[in-house]
């Protein structure tokens, strides 16, 4: 045990949540900081910058419901990421079953004839099922063959861009596309309604909310919950309870593969209408959902937060390119800051203050060293 | 073009195209031998190739400009030295940052360089003596990236250092059993320490070699996927410099193959390939070798003095 400036250090077995959210904060607001002095660095005033961000994005309607439609697909993945990291499974692949989720749902509209009334919930199943299918193969190669998933997830998000980039220039290009990359728009039936003069689709809004709620009651009160908890705490432990883990896995997978499939059905039907450049489709939302995940620290209605917090970012960067002239990969800068304070904190979590009473010191009476 | 042609054709390009890979995947193995996992290879690369880019444009010094993309990498990837070494941190999330910062602050310097042409890029050269011998010569020696010579020997030295050094037993020993590396006396950390920034400084001369040798231009995210098949050929390659290099080879071929096969089939699903085939990869070297299949006993895990 240390001890500093009359203070004890304690290890503590769970964070409290009061300086959990402290230090969350701290650690946002030290990542704006640093991002002030990019600003600076780029030869933009921060004060302007953030005053542009504010205005841009929290004072008026337009800018809020920009807010809110970057907010949708993060919540959606975030949630069944914090779901996958709580059982142990790193999920990177979020990307990937965004984008097939989005090409499954597009296939669907543009080739299957079927009735109209049918035809946006069959895009959303067949959206769910193929984002599933797509975290389905990564869990099965980690429980069967403990091959690293890290690296799965990953590859099978660069399989998700180029087979996207395959149809959209290719079978799937659009007959009044006239030489651009996209598919044609999908039926007018297939559009998911958005509040007027935006492009918020607010019944994906909706869903998401309550697909945190329903993963927060699974996770807290039920059976499955509790053995995906067990998981997450040691597999040694659930092996020897005699759980199958296997199940329990996969079912995460498909949860969180799924979820992040919907996130695409909802980009196509909500905003785009039709197949696009991989790039514009997703804007690295898988990625950013993980530090969504990362800082809602294993909560599912922590994302309820999170999410709309980088749905903001998000939108940031679209007032920063526009009024501001600045790249939007100022967002990855800004994101890439903050998830390395988010982890660099965390030890602190673990840690907390006491007030030491200074043990009383030993009589030692003090050795002559002068030979005298 | 008869057989013998196309295949000197098929591997002389395979070891260009395994360049990158190459030094990559090399830096990482030692890293990984040390028990660290970074995953910030891709935000690495492209830190080194923005470098070595603006240095050679500077200074019109390709030399020089390579040797900055390394030290630009080296110094990068000391954040992931100190978030996940010294503050013990989640090794794969503190990657990932180093990768979403690294594409995210070299998107936004890089906007000024976009588009402008590099006037000195580093030649490629021949070997004299040696690329006279007959097929092995224009297959190994003629036209060549200095730094694909440079990258067989240093990784021939790695792995000469790795399994013939005190060096490297000290290496290999933090990777597997740190307790035991610290009970000799020895510093866990700094072995650990010098490994990340080493692998930070092979991974930044690997995206040097694309903006200053291969493609002498910068585009954002230029390295576009490479570094995570780095990743890949480690683990294919078991940790071993060795069949590291035979795998960067390999997955050169790949790409050179799928250039080849553009008018046959869409480049798009041909630029699947490779990634495809690291998961196939992966799969057989998981059946091939059931078990821990030569991965470092403590990769992953943060170490500190004193804990059981």
């Amino acid at each position: 045990m240390k001890t500093i400036a009359g203070f004890l250090v304690q290890e503590r077995k769970a964070p409290s949540t009061r300086w959990t959210l402290l230090l969350s904060l701290i650690s946002i607001l030290v990542a704006l900081g640093l991002l002030a002095v990019v600003f600076s660095m780029y030869g933009i005033s921060p004060v302007k910058a953030f005053q542009s961000i504010f205005t841009g994005t929290l004072t008026d309607w337009t800018g809020f419901s920009a807010v809110l439609q970057r907010t949708i697909p993060l919540l959606l993945i975030g949630v069944g990421l914090v779901l996958a990291f709580r059982t142990l499974f790193f999920n990177i692949g979020a990307e990937g079953q965004l984008l097939i989720g989005a090409t499954a749902a597009a296939g669907m509209g543009l080739f299957v004839p079927m009735p109209d009334v049918l035809r946006l919930p069959a895009m959303i199943l067949v959206g769910f099922l193929a984002g599933a299918a797509w975290a389905f193969v990564p869990a099965l190669l980690k429980l069967r063959l403990q091959i690293n998933e890290v690296i799965t997830t990953l590859m099978l998000n660069y399989v998700a861009i180029n087979l996207v980039n395959y149809l959209i220039n290719g079978p799937w290009k659009g007959k009044t596309a006239y030489g651009y990359a996209y598919t044609d728009p999908i039926p007018d039936a297939a559009w998911m309604p958005t509040l007027p003069g935006t492009n918020l689709h607010w019944g994906t809004l909706i869903l998401a909310v309550v697909f945190a709620v329903v993963t927060w009651l699974i996770l807290g009160r039920t059976t499955e919950g509790f053995r995906m908890r067990i998981l997450g705490e040691s597999s040694s432990v659930a092996k020897y309870l005699g759980m199958n883990t296997l199940k329990t896995t996969l079912l995460v997978m498909l949860i969180s593969g799924g979820a992040a499939g919907l996130a695409g059905v909802g980009e196509l039907t909500g905003i785009h209408h039709k197949l696009l450049d991989p790039l514009q489709l997703s804007l690295g939302y898988g990625y950013t959902a993980i530090i969504v995940a990362w800082l809602a620290r294993g909560n599912p209605l922590g994302v309820l937060i999170t999410a709309p917090f980088f749905g903001l970012i998000f939108a940031a960067g679209d007032v920063m390119k526009v009024t501001l002239q600045m790249p939007f990969q100022i967002v990855d800068v800004f994101n890439g800051i903050l998830l390395f304070l988010l982890i660099a904190t965390e030890p602190l979590l673990r840690y907390k203050l006491v007030r030491a009473t200074p043990p009383a010191l030993p009589h030692t009476p003090k050795e002559r060293t002068d030979g005298r | 073009m008869d057989a013998e042609n196309w295949l000197v054709g098929i591997i002389g390009r395979a070891l260009a195209f395994g360049t990158p890979l190459l030094w990559a995947a090399l830096g990482e193995t030692y890293v990984e031998r040390a028990g660290v996992v970074n995953l910030g290879m891709e935000g690495m690369m492209l830190v080194g190739a923005l470098t070595g880019f603006a240095v050679t444009m500077a200074t019109d010094n390709p030399a020089l400009g390579i040797l900055m993309a390394g030290v630009a990498g080296a110094v990068f990837s000391a954040l992931h030295a100190f978030v996940t070494i010294t503050l013990r941190a989640n090794q794969y999330v503190s990657g990932l940052a180093l990768t979403i910062l690294g594409t995210g602050a070299t998107g936004l310097i890089g906007k000024a360089y976009e588009g402008q042409p590099l006037l000195t890029t580093l030649e490629n050269i021949s070997v004299p003596v040696l690329k006279d011998i007959p097929i092995l010569g224009p297959m190994l020696f003629t036209d060549q990236s200095v730094l694909t010579y440079l990258g067989v020997l240093i990784g021939v030295l790695l792995w000469l250092l790795l399994y013939k050094s005190r060096l490297g037993i000290m290496l290999r020993s933090a990777g597997e059993n740190p307790k035991a590396v610290d009970a000799q006396g020895l510093n866990v950390t700094l072995i650990r320490y010098a490994a990340v920034i080493f692998g930070g400084f092979m991974a930044g001369i690997a995206g040097g070699f694309f903006s200053v040798a291969y493609r002498p231009s910068w585009t954002q995210g230029t390295t576009g996927g490479v570094g995570w098949i780095a990743l890949a050929i480690v683990i294919f390659g078991r940790w071993n410099p060795m069949y590291v290099m035979l795998g960067s080879v390999f997955f050169g071929a790949l790409y050179v193959l799928s250039f080849r096969l553009q008018e046959k089939l869409s480049p798009d699903l041909l630029n699947m390939m490779p990634y495809l085939f690291v998961i196939l990869v992966l799969i057989l070297t998981a059946i091939g070798k059931k078990g821990s299949g030569g991965v470092p006993e403590a990769l992953g895990t943060p170490y500190r003095r004193g804990e059981r």
